[in-house]
């Protein structure tokens, strides 16, 4: 006896059942189910809710990732801690090192005003910032052709002693790392939530199966092929699959929807969510549920035919 | 139509329940299966649709080796068999017509409702076509089940002990179709232990019977 034939199943046919419309009723084989439909329904529309939630991680911390890695890898600070009859000069020293330091395109002594606001944070409002030694910041931007942050650092030690050259690398990279790593987080959270989505739906439709036992028999004993008769199931999983999986989309995106807008202040937790074209992204979740279930249904009614003569 | 070369079988690699068994059913005949219960004949007549295969030996249906067949080749095996058994099974959640006509169906042909409603007619069942299976009795089982078994035009038609429920008068009504059946070239085997049921039928078409007993299959009776 040659081994069952499954690789001769037409992947067309099965996709042409599941598009086009059951006019000679062939899904009526398959009796309703109404516990294995609405666990299936269930299921897809709560991964869906949290694909959403993770897709919206995995977008929001790429972007703080590349913003990170990107803008703030274009500035430098100069740091500029001195006894106050020194300060002044100082500064002056260091604008003028900075001005002739080739590869960098601007350098701009931060205000005080700006100075208490980054100490606001931190020392409320009405602190007198003035009366406290704040040290001095100079913002510099690197122009496109870099410069040598070595010479610079030790120039400004012989010029300006006070003065220290912060390149952000320190807390950069292990920001940029984490956000990274988050990514991947969200995106292997994203493929759970997809094989947990799969498992689901191979469970229920093993379920639907197994209580169908009696049906798969009768419909091989009168000649029913493996494909007909899974393209029944498949076409019923596949479609509860993409309807929970909308259901749970519209619902996340909702939930998204309603989080506070992204401000300064908020920062991270705040920018959770999707800009512009991003909103489409989610679009993709019911797609990719129905595809799950398909595949999952296909393969489940197939393992299981393969029992039945 | 259906050929036994020196066929065995047993079941999961067990004592061989038949044994050497070699037969030709030639098209248009009309057999009767025979012998006493536990004897095989469920099991012969399984081999006879692909249900099972055979452990030793050949058994070509169509002139095509069953052990050779896919999947889909013993799909399209069954199509051409049309099989009563004594517990015939429906789609239970599907009324009598649709399930008379499911073989169309699940072939992808179109039913002509005409020809439905004609075939509805001839096993008296026009009533019943909105009934759902589980409502009907022991005799409407039959009969539906044997308008399921021919709806497809098959060429050779099984019957597992139909008339093993019924009672004589329903029994000499399902004989009777499946005589008409013979008589329209269709080829029939019959298994029954009823050997009333063999004298009746004897007396409107030719057959021949065929007898299991120790694991052999034997012609019996006059015609030997």
């Amino acid at each position: 006896m040659k081994r069952p034939d499954l690789k001769s199943l037409d992947f067309a046919a099965l996709w042409r059942g599941l598009t086009r419309p059951d006019v000679a009723g062939t899904d009526r084989v398959v009796p309703p189910t109404g516990f294995t439909a609405q666990l299936t329904l269930f299921s897809a529309a709560a991964m869906a809710f949290l694909a959403v939630f993770a897709l919206a991680l995995a977008l929001a911390t790429g972007r703080l990732a590349e913003r990170w890695s990107t803008e703030l890898a274009q500035t430098v600070t100069v740091r500029i801690s001195a006894p106050p009859d020194q300060i002044d000069d100082q500064t002056v020293t260091v604008m003028e090192v900075l001005k002739t330091t080739p590869g960098i395109a601007q350098s701009k002594l931060l205000p005080d005003t700006d100075v208490e606001k980054l100490l606001e944070p931190w020392f409320g409002p009405d602190v007198p910032v003035e009366a406290l030694p704040v040290p001095r910041l100079v913002e510099v931007t690197e122009a496109a052709e870099g410069f040598d942050a070595e010479a610079l650092r030790l120039r400004l030690q012989g010029e300006a002693p006070g003065a220290v050259l912060d390149d952000h690398t320190r807390w950069r990279e292990p920001l940029v790392s984490a956000a990274n790593r988050l990514r991947v987080l969200g995106l292997i959270s994203l493929l759970l939530i997809g094989a947990t989505a799969g498992a689901m739906i191979t469970l229920a439709a093993k379920a639907s199966l197994a209580a169908n036992g009696q049906v798969i028999k009768v419909l091989r004993l009168i000649g029913a092929r493996d494909i007909t008769i899974a393209t029944a199931f498949v076409r019923r999983f596949t479609r509860r699959a993409a309807i929970g999986a909308a259901a749970g989309t519209v619902l996340g995106m909702g939930a998204i929807w309603l989080l506070p807008a992204a401000d300064e202040a908020g920062a991270f937790l705040t920018g959770l969510g999707f800009q512009g074209w991003g909103w489409l992204w989610p679009l993709l979740i019911p797609l990719a549920s129905a595809v799950i279930g398909f595949v999952a249904t296909r393969w489940a009614s197939l393992k299981m035919l393969r029992e039945v003569r | 139509m259906i050929e036994m070369q020196n066929l065995s079988f047993g079941y999961s690699g067990g004592e061989p329940l038949l044994a050497d068994m070699s037969l030709s059913l030639p098209p248009g005949s009309f057999h009767f299966l025979t012998g006493p219960s536990g004897s095989g004949k469920t099991t012969f007549l399984r081999l006879c649709y692909a249900d099972l295969l055979p452990t030793a030996g050949k058994m070509l249906a169509f002139g095509q080796d069953v052990t050779e067949l896919s999947r889909d080749g013993i799909a399209a095996l069954r199509r051409r068999v049309g099989v009563v058994h004594q517990d015939t099974q429906f789609l239970d959640h599907l009324p009598v017509a649709e399930n008379i006509a499911m073989p169309l169906i699940v072939s992808g042909e179109a039913v002509d409702m005409p020809a439905l409603g004609d075939l509805l007619s001839w096993v008296q069942l026009t009533n019943h076509s909105r009934t759902m299976p589980p409502a009907l009795s022991g005799g409407e089982r039959q009969r539906a089940a044997l308008a399921r078994a021919v709806i497809m035009s098959p060429d050779l038609i099984i019957a597992d002990e139909p008339t093993g429920n019924l009672d004589w008068d329903m029994s000499m009504r399902l004989l009777q179709l499946l005589v008409e059946l013979n008589r329209s070239g269709k080829t029939v085997l019959f298994a029954t232990h009823d050997l009333n049921m063999i004298r009746a039928a004897k007396q409107q078409v030719q057959t021949r019977v065929l007898r299991i007993a120790g694991k052999r299959l034997q012609l019996a009776g006059a015609d030997l």
